[in-house]
């Protein structure tokens, strides 16, 4: 069946869609998937972890993160990793921290790049397997990434 | 490449110190282009680790999006006196250590 004007229109109008170039930024649904690969798509409890990143940031390429997680840091329950995601630079994973009973503290301070407005998660694997998370939305005025 | 390694010189048994680190590294992303127009190779430190009397206390994995000059800041339990070690490893392979001593007593 040859296709009416209408739908020739309609089939021209969605091609462009189709084909249009994806941009080299992670997506949340990348971030999604980079997470289940962390977590092995176990549960995650939405507590017991702290995310400390300014809500506004003016500056994307420098900023000040702080995260920790609640644990006693014994040989028997300690948290073994924290992971920290976001969904618009080019890459869905940021930083990673280890830590050992050792530690002392699962706490840690580092600076990220972050380009544009955007969810960022901390993700804590504890000894015992439990995944515990933290999410900020941070406001970015002007992002990372766009000096050439 | 210059690092500072801010370790405490002294602590009590059993003290939770603060160690901080602050790297001087580009910490080129891959995802930029150059003048010619054309991607700037990827350079960055992508592993970072503490060790205190030889065994690990902390560790990070790095990505781009860490910033130049990367700074972390960590903890650790002071058990006895001996050698806090800071080693990375950027893109080149090639491992990079600063050494600190921690006097506990």
């Amino acid at each position: 069946m040859t296709p009416t004007r209408r739908q020739a229109i309609v089939m021209s109008l969605a091609l462009p869609l189709v084909l249009r170039v994806r941009p080299a930024l992670a997506t949340p649904e990348e971030m999604q998937a980079e997470i289940d690969r962390f977590t092995g798509g176990a549960a995650i409890v939405e507590a017991g972890v702290e995310l400390k990143i300014p809500a506004l940031v003016e500056n994307g390429n420098s900023v000040p993160v702080s995260v920790s997680a609640e644990s006693p840091m014994t040989d028997d329950d300690f948290v073994e990793e924290i992971a920290i995601f976001n969904e618009v630079n080019p890459l869905p994973n940021t930083v990673r921290f280890r830590f050992s009973p050792r530690s002392g503290r699962a706490e840690a301070q580092t600076r990220i790049r972050l380009n544009g407005s955007q969810h960022v998660t901390a993700i804590a694997r504890k000894s015992d397997g439990t995944f515990h998370s933290a999410q900020v939305n941070v406001i970015v005025t002007a992002p990372a990434c766009r000096e050439s | 490449m210059s690092a500072l390694v801010n370790v405490p010189e002294s602590a009590a048994p059993g003290e939770i110190v603060d160690i901080k680190v602050l790297l001087q590294h580009p910490m080129e992303t891959g995802f930029r282009t150059g003048p010619d127009g054309k991607l700037v190779p990827r350079n960055i430190i992508h592993s970072l680790r503490c060790l205190y009397l030889g065994e690990e206390v902390f560790a990070a994995e790095l990505f781009p999006a860490v910033t130049a000059n990367p700074f972390f800041a960590f903890t650790l339990v002071a058990e006895m006196t001996g050698q806090v070690e800071i080693l990375w490893v950027d893109d080149s392979e090639e491992e990079h250590r600063e050494t600190r001593t921690l006097t506990v007593g």
